[in-house]
């Protein structure tokens, strides 16, 4: 499958928005962990696995650098199924998957279930145990009372994580999403973690969406971007298994795509992701970068049922924290007044469960959430970079 | 409040006046903690870094998955594993020599490492430590000691980062480096399994293509096992030592006692109640207690620092095990050692306290009815001795186990101690009754009626001499046959290591086309585990040099042609004992049966060992590594072969070594093995003349009314002093001759019941007479010096103090 640019031209950045959410907890938690860091030896080790990342970021002037690793560049040609696989001359790439289901008593519960790729070195020559490509799973299950997630490490050059473009497959562990027959969708995605597992089937006729321009996202003004790309239209059917009884769900899943050597800007300190699915068909995609020295950076995208992706300008674009809980010792809004002007949304969003918190590595809160108001719908929203006790 | 700091003041006068006394109580208090705090300091210190090795390996609280058979496998099933849900991550282990040092290196994989596996041990690995740790040229990480004892030259090790918490001779590095180092590229030695994770679905044996089993309990369980019975060993000494010393306690609290009688009647007079009198006399102890605990932890600490080389020495020799050869201890031991100061005087002194506090306010000081008393005390005292031995006995003969086999040991030290006194008592009497001039009579007399006095110092000596023989009975015996042994088993005159396959061969080649050479005796190696325990699998050639000298316990016969056909086996005392196997008993490695056709002597090895015929190992146990070389040379060629070998292959002295220096090193090994041994036994011998020479202090000055009689009736100072000589050497010849039987069961415990449940392996019993007569010539020594010093000062007391005795009625 190849996607043409040229037909879904967008100048909005979607960007590094994505990136923001990986990258972002790494620099805090390294600002922290500078502090802390007796008995958190693993802790310390992961950060000198990103070593790039975090002094990147942690130090201003770096932003359009990144020696030696492969850069992001306008009119480039992404294609498929080619980009499906890793792009390991880049430093950063994920395969990130949030499903908003219901159970068959018509309860709402959401699915999450990314894989990061990070090279420590820009050598990709490396086999085995040299390999410096590391890897980075998490998947999480929630319902109004639970949040259960899980993490695995892995490093590149042992088969224990890995990505393939054709068939399609990315897995860590037993951790897998991986196209069912030579097409790349339907797809069977599957994890598990303490205390859940899921197995499900997602499927869709539609073409990759791109993001940015034909799939060059600017994260900023100031130069930084990345590839990106998205499949927002999966229809989901599959089994979860929550403490050992198993439920039938339906519902829907997006998943992006994104690679870049380039990080953020330093004094990006957090961010705030939405993806929504709307009643009418149309999807959504919204953020908010907050800034130390700047006013928060809006971007979003409004993608139609056909799959036309067209981006809203940034001063169209309003988000306002409505309600504040207190998860992991931090306040986390976990309800928004979000608006998009010229497409009449003005909703409120709100967390299915408040306490939505993966206690990873680089802890961050991500969630299925309800939106109510002009439109009705469900989504899933990203949130790191809120600075807790530690 | 006054009242009270009076009391104190008058109880503590005592000591001013017999400040011999006070050094008693407080020497003999010094000295019990601080053995008994030197042999925990010595134990702490071993387990802490057992634990942190385990801590690094994963220890009880991961579980392993190895191969069946034991040994290195594909890296891939790690990978396997992973992907069929299995939370593991693989280490690799193995050892390298390196400027002469044997270093432990252990692969790991920290991004799967299971947190419970607890790598941040010592919590000293900060972020310089892992950068760069997981790429080349990767990084070891190393205790500053071990980086300091490989010095500058590290040969192909990847560069060296100092950490606190690893054990000594180890590196860790990332399993990529780890596989570099030990050559062993797509190896595994095993994987951990991370405890916290839930179990999958799909089993072990088909998620991976190779025979795999789950092992709850690592290899340091063995080791802590192994070694458990060298801490129960050095506990034992430590009882011992503290034991000692505590009679010193109490014999001086008891003297002090007699003597302050007067003086608690008149404050008890005065209107002390027995409660205050009682607990003044309790804090007065206490004070003291503290004091001596002070100085005695801090002597605990000296001797154990002096040890501590020996100990890691031993450790390492016996059983592996890598300790730090240099103290580090935790606020707690010396706490403990202050403590068990106090508790070890109060519990010396329980019998005085409460004599004091039941006496009536106008007891009178009846100091010598003691002998009607010391009848029927004997009496009982002799009751409970035979019970003890009586109980020593069977467990014995029953023993089943360690602590079973040490409980036997204090049963019948403790036991011969309490009858001594009941014997001696017995001795004397039948002297008494033979003799007849006046003089003589009263010298038996005199002797049992100081016997009291001196019990306690003699039942110390007892013990130190006991614990000597039976000691001393073993180490010569392990020596005699550890010899015979080494020149039985040791039957090649050179031996070799070549450094690569293709080098072997080479070799191998230039040997053959030498005429000095009479045979060459190549062997193959490979650890396997059988009934969890880990056994070493030789392969070697039947050569004639073996069929003639190698020492076996047991043989079928035609057995070394049976081992040459490839289907019988011989195994090692150890692993017969363990897995209870007798000749012609079948035995499986991995998947290759065997007969049992020998059983032979593998002394110090803590592993099993099976010894199987070269050629059929090569065929059934593809994986094995070759081994060491033998090479049968008459001896007058060795030296020039050695040359040679040396000249044509660079070979140096840790690849290339003769026989006699493979011996001498093996009695080195042996040596310091025992050496902690010999130093406690010196250490429990000084106890005991402590308490021999306090005793007879004490004694002289109360004895002053017995002898001042027979001064006056014409017998000169010089005469007396002779006597009391002849009467202090002739307990200590008495109590001597006494510790042989009670050595000899002592050595016979340790050699039949304690060696074999601690090691696997029976000594032979030999018997040491010379030694004996060593040991009665220390104690007559001993005796000699302990009483030197009061018989002297008897020889030049001035006569006025003698006079003085008829005036000073008490």
């Amino acid at each position: 499958m190849s996607v043409e640019r040229t037909t879904h031209p967008r100048t909005n950045i979607r960007g590094l928005d994505k990136s923001c959410a990986a990258l972002r907890p790494m620099l805090m938690r390294y600002v922290h962990a500078v502090g802390a860091l007796a008995g958190a030896a693993f802790l310390v080790l992961l950060l000198f696995l990103f070593p790039a990342a975090a002094q990147q970021q942690g130090f201003a002037g770096l932003g359009g650098e990144a020696d030696g690793y492969a850069r992001v560049t306008p009119n480039k040609d992404i294609t498929f199924p080619k980009d499906h696989g890793a792009h390991p001359a880049y430093r950063i790439e994920w395969w990130y998957v949030t499903a908003n289901l219901i159970d068959e008593a018509g309860n709402p519960l959401g699915v999450q279930f990314t894989l990061f790729r990070q090279a420590a070195t820009p050598d990709t020559t490396g086999e085995e145990w040299a390999r410096t490509q590391y890897w980075m799973g998490h998947t999480a299950l929630t319902t109004a009372d639970s949040h259960l997630h899980g993490e695995s490490l892995a490093r590149g050059g042992t088969g224990q994580a890995g990505v393939t473009a054709t068939p399609f497959e990315a897995w860590i562990d037993d951790w897998i999403i991986a196209s069912k027959n030579e097409d790349f969708a339907p797809l069977r995605l599957a994890a598990s973690g303490k205390g859940f597992s899921y197995d499900l089937t997602l499927a869709t006729d539609a073409p990759m969406v791109l993001q940015g321009e034909g799939g060059y996202s600017r994260k900023s003004d100031r130069g930084q971007a990345s590839y990106y790309v998205s499949q927002p239209f999966f229809e989901v059917a599959g089994t979860v298994t929550i403490d050992g009884t198993s439920y039938k769900v339906t519902g829907g899943a997006w998943m992006d795509r994104e690679w870049s050597s380039q990080p953020l800007a330093a004094d990006q300190t957090g961010w705030d992701w939405f993806s929504l699915h709307l009643g009418t068909g149309e999807k959504v995609m919204l953020f908010r970068l907050r800034s130390t020295e700047r006013a928060p950076y809006f971007a979003g995208n409004w993608i139609s049922p056909d799959g036309t992706s067209q981006a809203i300008p940034a001063d169209a674009i309003n988000a306002e924290p409505l309600g504040i809980s207190t998860v992991a010792g931090r306040s986390i809004p976990t309800s928004w007044r979000l608006t998009v002007e010229g497409h009449d949304l003005d909703v409120t969003v709100g967390a299915l469960n408040p306490q939505s918190w993966n206690e990873t590595l680089f802890p961050y809160w991500e969630g299925p959430i309800t939106v109510a108001g002009s439109h009705e719908g469900v989504g899933y929203l990203e949130m790191t970079g809120y600075p807790g006790d530690r | 409040m006054n009242r009270i700091l009076h009391t104190l003041l008058a109880l503590m006068s005592h000591w001013r006046r017999k400040p011999l006394q006070l050094v008693a109580l407080l020497g003999g208090l010094m000295i019990a903690t601080a053995l008994w705090s030197g042999v925990q300091a010595l134990n702490a210190q071993a387990k802490t870094n057992y634990d942190n090795a385990a801590r690094l390996l994963g220890g009880d609280a991961v579980p392993s998955i190895a191969l069946e058979s034991g040994g290195r496998f594909d890296e891939r099933a790690f990978a396997q594993l992973r992907r069929a849900g299995w939370k593991v991550s693989p280490i690799l282990e193995g050892r390298i020599h390196i400027n002469e040092t044997s270093l432990r290196i252990l692969g790991i994989e920290p991004l799967t490492l299971p947190p419970a596996a607890g790598i941040s041990a010592g919590g000293g690995l900060g972020p310089a430590v892992f950068e760069g740790f997981m790429r080349p040229p990767w990084r070891a990480l190393a205790s500053a000691e071990t980086i300091e004892l490989l010095g500058e030259d590290t040969g192909t090790l990847p560069p060296l980062t100092a950490s606190e918490g690893i054990a000594p001779r180890m590196l860790i590095m990332d399993i990529g480096a780890a596989q570099a180092v030990l050559d062993a590229s797509g190896q595994i030695s095993r994987l951990l399994l991370d405890p916290a994770a839930a179990q999958p679905g799909t089993p072990l044996a088909q998620a991976a293509a190779l025979p795999l089993t789950i092992t709850e309990n690592e290899a340091q369980g063995d080791l802590n096992r192994l070694t458990q019975s060298f801490h129960l060993n050095l506990t034992a000494f430590g009882m011992l030592a503290f034991l000692v010393g505590l009679f010193i306690v109490y014999s001086a609290i008891a003297l002090a006692f007699e003597q302050r009688l007067p003086m608690m009647r008149t404050l008890r007079a005065l209107g002390i109640s027995a409660r205050m009198l009682t607990a003044v006399m309790l804090a007065e102890l206490v004070t003291l207690a503290l004091l001596a605990g002070v100085v005695g932890v801090v002597g605990g600490y000296l001797i154990a620092s002096a040890l501590m080389p020996n100990v890691a020495a031993s450790l390492d020799g016996l059983y592996g095990a890598d300790v730090a050869g240099t103290l580090s201890l935790e606020p707690e031991w010396w706490l403990m050692g202050i403590a068990i100061s106090v508790i070890g005087a109060v519990g010396a002194a329980g019998y005085s306290l409460l004599k004091a506090y039941r006496m009536p306010p106008l007891a009178s000081a009846r100091r010598y009815a003691w002998r009607e008393a010391q009848k029927v005390w004997l009496s009982l005292q002799g009751g409970i001795a035979v019970v003890l031995l009586a109980l020593a006995a069977i467990l014995m003969l029953t023993a089943d186990g360690l602590i079973a086999g040490f409980a036997s040991l204090a049963a019948l030290l403790v036991g011969s101690a309490l009858m001594l006194p009941p014997a001696l008592a017995v001795i004397l009497s039948a002297g008494q009754g033979m003799a007849r001039r006046p003089l003589s009579q009263w010298f038996w007399a005199d002797s049992q009626q100081q016997l009291s006095g001196l019990s306690i110092a003699l039942m110390a000596l007892l013990l130190a001499l006991g614990a000597n023989i039976g000691v001393g009975t073993m180490v010569e015996g392990f020596r005699d046959t550890f010899n015979d042994w080494l020149d039985q088993r040791l039957v090649s005159e050179v031996y070799f290591d070549a450094r690569t396959d293709d080098e072997a061969a080479q070799i191998e080649a230039w040997l053959a086309n030498r005429d000095d050479v009479n045979a060459v005796l190549p062997t193959l190696k490979t650890e396997v585990r059988m009934g969890g325990l880990p056994v070493i699998v030789t392969g070697f050639r039947v050569h004639e040099s073996y069929r003639n000298s190698w020492p076996m316990i047991d043989i079928a016969p035609d057995a070394f042609d049976r081992v040459a056909a490839g289907d019988a086996a011989f195994v090692s005392e150890q692993l017969a004992n363990r897995l209870d196997l007798s000749l012609d008993d079948p035995i499986e490695i991995g998947s290759w049966p065997l007969i049992v056709a020998g059983i032979y002597p593998d002394y110090g090895n803590p592993k099993g060992h099976i010894s199987v015929e070269i050629g059929a190992m090569r065929a059934k146990l593809p994986d094995a590594e070759r081994g060491d070389y033998g090479l049968r040379v008459a001896p007058k060629d060795t030296g020039a072969l050695i040359l040679a070998m040396r000249d044509t292959f660079g070979m140096d002295d840790s690849a290339l070594i003769d026989q006699s220096a493979l011996k001498s090193y093996s009695k080195g090994v042996f040596e310091s093995t025992f050496a902690v041994t010999a130093a406690l036994n010196v250490l429990t011998m000084a106890v005991a003349g402590f308490a021999l020479f306090m005793s007879l202090l004490t004694l002289a000055e109360m004895r002053l009314p017995q002898l001042a009689p027979l001064w006056a009736a014409g017998v000169t100072r010089r005469g007396l002093a002779g006597m009391e000589l002849l009467k202090t050497l002739g307990m200590a010849l008495l109590t001597a001759i006494l510790a042989i039987p009670l050595g000899l069961a002592v050595a016979w415990c340790l050699v039949a019941v304690v060696n074999v449940q601690a090691f696997g392996w029976r000594l032979p019993f030999h018997l040491f007479p010379m030694q004996w007569v060593q040991l009665i010539g220390l104690a007559l020594l001993t005796a000699a010096l302990a009483a030197a010093w009061p018989i002297w000062s008897l020889r030049r007391m001035p006569p006025v103090r003698l006079v003085r005795v008829f005036t000073d009625e008490r």
